[in-house]
């Protein structure tokens, strides 16, 4: 890869040893990938549970850390993604002190070097939306698809050590989706319905993710007339890269990119067709047997409005099983304000912030608290916990919140 | 596959040499969705390879799936020993990439043809990343 001056001086070591270590790190991939040179990015946004970290990530951060003391603290501003707990209900989710520790070491690593703990999937609601065409180092899959497509800044994929990188040396490898070669549409999806609710949206991305299949695949969605509202754009994307680990797709006539169909996407790409039968069948994957043991509204964290259709749904009511809400901690003190919070835990729910359920050691949860059958709205959340022994169960959110007052979901 | 060792050239590549057993499926992967990283084996109860132990093996998969914690994943897996030999997929996403690169974990990626239909399950490998090349030793 060509570097520039500034590059040379980093990888020699002018800005300290943090910034030698990140950009060798980043160099590895750009050459994995062929790129030619770095691009400036103006954010990171880093994923770094410690479910995902364990005992070697949290040493390594507070290498990095112990380093810095010589000179090495995030040059663009650098947040994070939501965190393995929120501190106030640990003990109610089971959660131990080990993996307390853990997190508060994770923390304190990651302050030292001048991150700001945001805690959030949802910055782009929450902190600060990027630009059309602005480069970012964003982590968490949902968070990329929408920073993409919705907003259309420039982002790969960027797992925490590189997004942290990126926060460290102000830079990224220029390849994939930062190209504009990459961002021309792969396939064309046709679809002749539009979704209802946000487990609908989910379930449309889903196929769609599924249909596109991988990373490098990019897909342009003709059909949907109506602008989609942010929320259902979120677990649109989140789905899509969950399930198919896709980065960007384009709504003709709706996203920056795509005021025009042929704007990005050549004549002749491979075409699809998703129909209301391939979303049924889809949800018909996770169908009930009965019995819910816990509802779970998460992945992504809710929004402000979320919030408040969820507090509506569950005033004067009382539930059977316990019901779970995470937000970020930047909506958690409006939804207190307005008496959301009140509403959802007087009915004997729980708002949680600052955490996301699959990113909280959610196996630990289930065998702590005897949790089997769990219902939600989120498709990327039944997509995720399968593989952590649950038995996961989509529904709407009107369906869940009755779900949770009776124990059962037909 | 008597006497003559048959390969396949990668066109992206990544960690030293290794030769070992080679799981195959057509399936994705991801560290988050796909493993039980405690008792390394497959766990995704529609995964191809569900039941199976993946420590010590060569995964030779289609594609990565899922979200971003593996690339922290395969690091605390390393840490632990329970870790595959080396990951070989038809295409990667950068996340797999990220995380081989903290890990020290051989990688290759992008082939010619279906790497998952040309290497027999269970057929022993030798992963050469500084070759670019991937080869059915038996």
């Amino acid at each position: 890869m060509k570097l520039n001056d500034e590059e040379q001086e980093i990888l020699a070591g002018t800005y300290g040893p943090v910034g030698v270590k990140a950009l060798q790190h980043q160099l590895k991939v750009g050459e994995f990938f062929g790129a030619e040179d770095f691009v400036p990015v103006t954010q990171a946004h880093v994923m770094a549970d410690t479910e995902s970290l364990g005992e070697a990530g949290v040493r390594w951060l507070e290498e990095f850390a112990a380093a810095s003391e010589d000179g090495g603290r995030v040059r663009v501003p650098t947040i994070t993604d939501p965190r393995g707990t929120d501190f106030a209900k640990a003990a109610f989710l089971g959660h131990t002190p080990a993996m307390l520790d853990l997190e508060r070491r994770a923390i304190s690593a990651f302050v030292k070097l001048g991150v700001t703990m945001t805690d959030t999937c949802i910055n782009y609601q929450t902190i600060q939306a990027p630009t059309r065409n602005e480069h970012v180092a964003y982590g968490d899959t949902g968070v990329v698809i929408y920073a993409n497509s919705v907003c259309g800044a420039r982002s790969n994929f960027e797992g925490g050590p590189s997004a942290l990188a990126a926060g460290l040396t102000g830079r990224t490898p220029r390849y994939g989706f930062h190209l504009p070669a990459h961002r021309r549409a792969t396939l064309h999806v046709g679809v002749d319905f539009v979704p209802a609710s946000l487990n609908e949206w989910g379930a449309l991305g889903a196929t769609i993710g599924r249909i596109a299949g991988n990373y490098w695949a990019v897909p342009a969605v003709e059909g949907i007339e109506e602008a989609p509202r942010s929320d259902q754009l979120k677990h649109f994307g989140a789905a899509m890269a969950s399930f198919g680990s896709v980065a960007l797709f384009h709504l003709a006539g709706l996203t920056p990119e795509a005021g025009r169909l042929s704007d990005v996407a050549p004549a002749g790409l491979p075409s699809h067709r998703v129909t209301r039968a391939d979303i049924d069948a889809l949800r018909s994957c996770y169908r009930s047997d009965g019995r819910v043991d816990v509802v779970v509204f998460s992945a992504p964290q809710l929004s402000l409005f979320e919030l408040r259709d969820l507090a509506a749904l569950c005033e004067g009511r009382r539930f059977a099983v316990p019901l779970l809400a995470a937000t970020s901690p930047q909506v958690k003190p409006d939804c207190d304000r307005m008496g959301y919070t009140a509403r959802i835990e007087d009915a004997g729910g729980t708002v949680l912030s600052g955490m996301c359920f699959y990113q909280s050691y959610a196996r630990e949860i289930a065998q702590a608290n005897g949790w089997k059958r769990l219902a939600t709205n989120s498709v990327k959340l039944v997509n995720i916990l399968g593989g952590y022994g649950y038995h996961p169960i989509l529904a709407s959110m009107e369906e869940c919140v009755d779900a949770a007052i009776t124990g059962r979901l037909a | 596959m008597t006497g003559v060792a048959k390969i396949f050239r990668a066109r992206q590549a990544m960690g030293d040499i290794v030769r070992g057993m080679a799981l195959v499926a057509r399936d994705g992967f991801s560290a988050r969705y796909d493993l039980d990283r405690v008792r390394g084996i497959f766990s995704r109860p529609d995964h191809k390879l569900a039941g199976q132990s993946y420590i010590g093996r060569v995964l030779v998969l289609d594609t990565a799936k899922g979200g971003v914690a593996s690339a922290w994943m395969l690091n605390e897996m390393t840490s632990r020993g329970v870790i595959p030999l080396a990951l070989v997929f038809n295409s990667v996403n950068p996340i797999l990439v990220q995380g081989a690169a903290l890990a020290g974990l051989p990688m290759l990626a992008g082939f010619d043809e279906d790497i998952t239909a040309a290497v027999p399950h269970g057929s022993e490998v030798e992963v050469n990343p500084c070759g670019r090349a991937l080869t059915v030793l038996r």
